[in-house]
């Protein structure tokens, strides 16, 4: 019963999204397509965060890696193609994934966290200093993939309302791949990891390559979310795997709810329209308040952790709970 | 305070945009009458003085033209762009495409100016470089909607090469910057003249960006013995880097030389180490021209400080807009005849009279300065009348 | 290189090391002591060096403002633990990491606000302003020198506290048994302000100490946290021996990265990655001894 009630919920919120480029002006188009991979971006780095219990704080490392993946396989002046590019990108995240895991998935709490950022900063530098991929400048995606399947094109990425769509369905497919995968014995293990490591350790399972798959499957998600950045505006540089994302991604998890999925989602949109919202502050007592917006963004973040541990999805829960109570 | 002025006078004054509409019967005036005009520049983080300056400069220069272009009211849209290029496109995006500016200012760091000018060259939006010497911006990225105000990398470099070429004692020299693409262009730069000039480069040493940590450079250098060290720093790293290299005692010994932004900005934090040093750019301290000296009396009156090489570009990014505007009677939508003029277009400059080049990069000249107490002193012009790097010219291709 | 600049290049590791450790000592103590992971540790830095320069511009003598400087931190570290971080006590990491990061982003603004965001410098005290030569064209900096000897005076004194006084030994019970240590009628709440206090004193006292040879910019304290990390987990949590012995590893591997040349299979991979050693040199720790060199296995 609650199963289709959400079901039918999803699909209707799919549906209403899906009609925004028809009303909307560009540019919130493209911001609602940022907001909408930037959700893909937290969902994957909340199934580490939220479910296994690995705090990373280098999960851009993985966005950007997908973005250079694409940067550098697509041909200068010629079009890559959509339907190899994006394997090939998400492949390449995967991969780092499972490099970086083999060494961060052996250690735990402190450790963790330091080490992951640690191990991103080392490929935000690789990008930095040498001239792989442009330097500190970046790199063009001169001109974005295209989606020929035998002459037929079902969606130009040149249109910004579809790569609008194209990220809608891709929010949608990896929200339900994550369902799938959490309800699946595999997310029932790493569940039981988080909760506790060693009883799991004794039931006989090898919590090592549960971790590490979770951490590649992770890796390959957020991959998703860093190929369809790139695409959308056509340039990646070092920054994309920059600690300040690898922060704000986290912040977004811990906005909406971690554990749980429609969170970081709604986390992702609440983020994106209060950075928008705060640096548009008009000027007030001679201090222009604009200027200073990451002095509110600071004390938000703040505020946020101590008073809202769960979330605005754990918010919603309390406000609810005592009104169930109340009618049953 | 005084600056804000003009946001306010043009939101309130809705006459002058019947006016500008009486001026030019028969027009069709794109969006409303105003002309809309997009600032992305740093207002947080360590360049925020920078982008401060360049907008004092540029709303100076339109003050100068009554706080109109072409006759038209001016509306102004802020962005800061946090020097953050990963965010870059995002925030040229909300001037593009939500405010729908007819002009972008910006910017200061290389980075977020190339993902800049991703956007604009699809959108075809006028922008304006006011900084950003990133060379492939008046190179492979050219576009016709896109010009640079200030200067590339290559063009300092260059002159400062020259120059020491003509030195006959100097016959050896060490390069020592950050590995990144404005130190790579620098010494490119100064490769091109000095071995124009018949001289030899010894050592080429980098350090990561934006590492600080010199001495173990200064030590190779030290070893090495070379007749002067070209350099490049910027901001914090130039000020510690010079007051490293004077207390490794290497400054007495060693000519320490590089382009304009090593002593740029950092003079107060350089104190005594700094004093002396020879560096190349496209501004001095003490021109003493009647033109520099006028400019510098009005901005230090109007800002209460000394204008420094951002505030010139501000305002030069300013005279070039309202000169092409005027050429074309307001008509800023007629994308093609704002650049036609601003191609033609000589601009009056306190740094000196200046043109666009074909491939939009300033033709200027390029002095030698030495740091003398709190400033760069013009000493003579290295090179007159500097075009860009050939091999950026030929990368350039409009179309 | 010739033994000569080799040995000077080894000076240059092992100081630029000494100064590592005294930031990577304080974040390791509030991590080792407190369970706390403070990401804003980097901002102390940056505040010591602002207040070292607004001080001494202010006070006259660069000697009266580093002890004025000290107070002020210990007093905002007091503060700050009293306001926010006590309320990070025995939650899960992920809110200590992003309730500091937010502080990050508050200190760099109220910096903006009160300091500007201009590049400031404080020039060397005239008493240490001189240089020793090395050879006929390097000279080494006194001060320099003199920083090292401060670094190494403080490690024997967190040592000396940590091993021989009562402070230090409640501390220890404390790190091992916080319910014991209760029971026995020590405030564990004051012995966590002071250790906080202390610790960020630590990286601020960092910042003075360096500011009349460093560039006092905005961010200045972010390049300097990652890599105390990288000292955390390269000589184990809470292990003072440890950052000591990561400080200096990391001073030398930064030093000769940078000067060294290395090719393998045609492509040179020294200097043009020497950004990237220290991280290699972590990957390195991590197989060999996950828990870090001297970190206690858990």
């Amino acid at each position: 019963m609650g199963m289709s009630r959400s079901a039918l919920a999803l699909a209707l919120c799919v549906a209403a999204l899906a009609l925004v480029p028809l009303a909307a002006e560009t540019f919130y188009v493209q911001f609602f397509a940022k907001i909408m991979i930037m959700a893909i971006f937290a969902m994957s780095l909340d199934l580490l965060l939220g479910y296994a219990g690995l705090v990373s704080f280098g999960h851009a490392a993985f966005y950007g890696a997908a973005g250079y993946a694409l940067a550098l396989t697509t041909p200068q002046y010629q079009a890559a193609s959509f339907w190899t590019s994006l394997p090939l990108a998400v492949a390449a995240s995967a991969l780092l994934a499972l490099a970086i895991g083999f060494f961060v998935v052996r250690t735990r709490g402190i450790y963790f966290i330091m080490v992951t950022l640690a191990f991103a900063q080392m490929l935000f530098f690789l990008f930095y200093d040498t001239k792989i991929a442009g330097g500190n400048d970046g790199i063009y995606i001169d001109v974005r993939p295209v989606a020929d399947l035998a002459g037929w094109r079902p969606f130009s990425l040149d249109d910004y309302r579809h790569v609008y769509w194209l990220a809608l369905a891709f929010l949608a497919a990896v929200y339900l791949l994550l369902r799938a995968v959490l309800r699946s014995p595999f997310g029932r293990v790493v569940s039981g990891i988080r909760v506790n490591e060693q009883r799991m350790i004794s039931l006989g399972y090898p919590t090592f390559r549960y971790k590490l798959a979770c951490f590649v499957i992770s890796g390959a998600i957020a991959g998703i979310a860093g190929y369809l950045a790139a695409v959308q505006f056509g340039v990646v540089n070092p920054e994309t795997m920059g600690w300040h994302l690898s922060a704000a991604v986290m912040m977004m998890v811990i906005l909406g709810g971690m554990g749980t999925l429609l969170g970081p989602v709604l986390g992702a949109a609440a983020w994106m329209l209060l950075e928008l919202g705060l640096q548009g502050l008009p000027e007030a007592g001679g201090v222009n308040l604009g200027k200073h917006w990451q002095m509110f963004m600071g004390l938000f973040i703040v505020v946020a952790t101590l008073v809202l541990p769960h979330g605005l999805v754990g918010l919603a829960r309390s406000l609810r709970r005592p009104a169930e109570r109340n009618n049953g | 305070m005084k600056n804000k002025m003009f946001d306010r006078r043009g939101f309130i004054k809705g006459a002058g945009v019947l006016g500008a509409g009486l001026a030019f019967p028969g027009l069709v005036l794109g969006q409303g009458a105003k002309i809309k005009v997009g600032l992305m520049l740093p207002y947080t983080g360590t360049y925020a003085p920078l982008g401060v300056a360049i907008e004092n400069g540029f709303r100076m220069a339109l003050g100068e033209s009554g706080g109109r272009l072409g006759g038209r009211e001016v509306e102004f849209y802020k962005v800061d762009d946090e020097s953050e290029p990963a965010k870059a496109t995002d925030n040229v995006n909300r001037l593009v495409t939500r405010d729908k500016v007819d002009v972008v200012l910006g910017t200061v760091h290389s980075g977020v100016a190339a993902g800049m000018i991703r956007v604009t060259k699809e959108s075809g939006t006028l922008h304006i470089i006011p900084n950003a010497g990133v060379g492939a911006a008046t190179g492979p990225l050219c576009a016709p909607n896109i010009v640079r105000t200030s200067f590339s990398n290559w063009q300092s470099g260059y002159a400062m090469g020259a120059v020491l070429a003509q030195r006959k004692q100097i016959r050896n020299v060490v390069t020592l910057t950050w590995r990144y693409a404005a130190g790579e262009e620098f010494v490119k730069g100064f490769k091109d003249g000095y071995a124009k000039g018949g001289g030899t480069i010894a050592k080429e040493l980098w350090l990561p960006f934006p590492n600080v940590e010199f001495q173990a450079l200064l030590t190779e250098i030290a070893a090495a013995r070379p007749d002067a060290v070209y350099s490049f720093f910027a901001g914090g790293g130039a000020a510690k880097f010079l007051r490293d290299y004077a207390q490794a005692g290497l400054k007495d010994k060693i000519p320490l030389v590089g382009p304009g932004f090593l002593t740029d900005g950092v003079l107060d934090a350089a104190g005594e180490a700094a004093q002396g040093i020879e560096t190349c750019l496209h501004y001095a301290d003490s021109l003493n021209t009647k033109r520099d000296n006028d400019f510098r009396a009005a901005y230090a009156k109007a800002h209460k400080m000394q204008p420094d090489v951002y505030a010139v570009q501000g305002y030069d990014s300013g005279l070039l807009l309202a000169a092409a505007l005027k050429s074309v009677g307001g008509r800023i939508e007629d994308k093609k005849a704002v650049v036609a003029a601003m191609e033609k277009v000589t601009v009056d400059s306190p740094r000196g009279k200046w043109h666009l080049s074909k491939a939009h990069n300033p033709v200027q000249d390029i002095y030698l300065r030495r740091v003398s107490g709190k400033e760069n002193k013009y000493v003579g012009v290295a090179v007159k009348a500097l075009d860009d790097d050939p091999a950026s010219i030929a990368a350039c291709k409009m179309s | 290189m010739d033994l000569h600049t080799f040995l000077i290049q080894l000076l240059n590791g092992v100081q630029y090391g000494l100064l590592l450790f005294l930031v990577a000592s304080g974040l390791t103590l509030v991590f080792g002591i407190m369970g706390i992971i403070n990401v804003a540790h980097g901002s102390f830095y940056m505040i010591g060096a602002y207040l070292a320069w607004s001080l001494t511009a202010r006070l006259g003598s660069f000697w009266i403002a580093v002890p004025a400087a000290i107070v002020i931190t210990a007093a905002v570290g007091v503060l700050l633990e009293w306001l926010v971080i006590r309320r990070l006590y025995g939650r899960d990491h992920l809110y200590q990491v992003l309730l500091t990061y937010g502080l990050i982003l508050v200190f760099e603004e109220m910096r903006s606000l009160l300091w500007g965001d201009d590049v400031r410098g404080v020039p060397v005290p005239a008493s240490l302003d001189a240089s020793i030569p090395l050879s006929d064209t390097l000279s080494y900096p006194v001060y320099r020198l003199f920083i090292s000897g401060v670094c190494l005076a403080v490690a024997l004194l967190i040592v000396w506290v940590i091993q021989r006084t009562r402070l230090g030994m409640t501390i220890r019970a404390g790190a091992v048994d916080r319910q014991m240590v209760q029971s026995l009628g020590i405030d564990v709440h004051a012995l966590y302000r002071v250790v906080f206090a202390g610790g960020i004193t630590l990286a601020a006292f960092a910042g003075m100490v360096s500011a009349p040879v460093s560039a006092i910019a905005p961010g200045m304290g972010n390049p300097v946290l990652v890599l105390s990390f990288v000292i955390i987990v390269i000589g184990g949590m809470g292990s003072v021996k440890g950052a000591m012995l990561a400080s200096l590893l990391i001073g030398l591997v930064d030093t000769f990265g940078k000067v060294m040349h290395l090719e393998i299979a045609g492509v040179r991979v020294l200097p043009e990655l020497s950004s990237m050693t220290v991280y290699l040199l972590m990957a390195v720790v991590l197989l060999w001894r996950p828990e870090g060199i001297f970190g206690r296995r858990t």
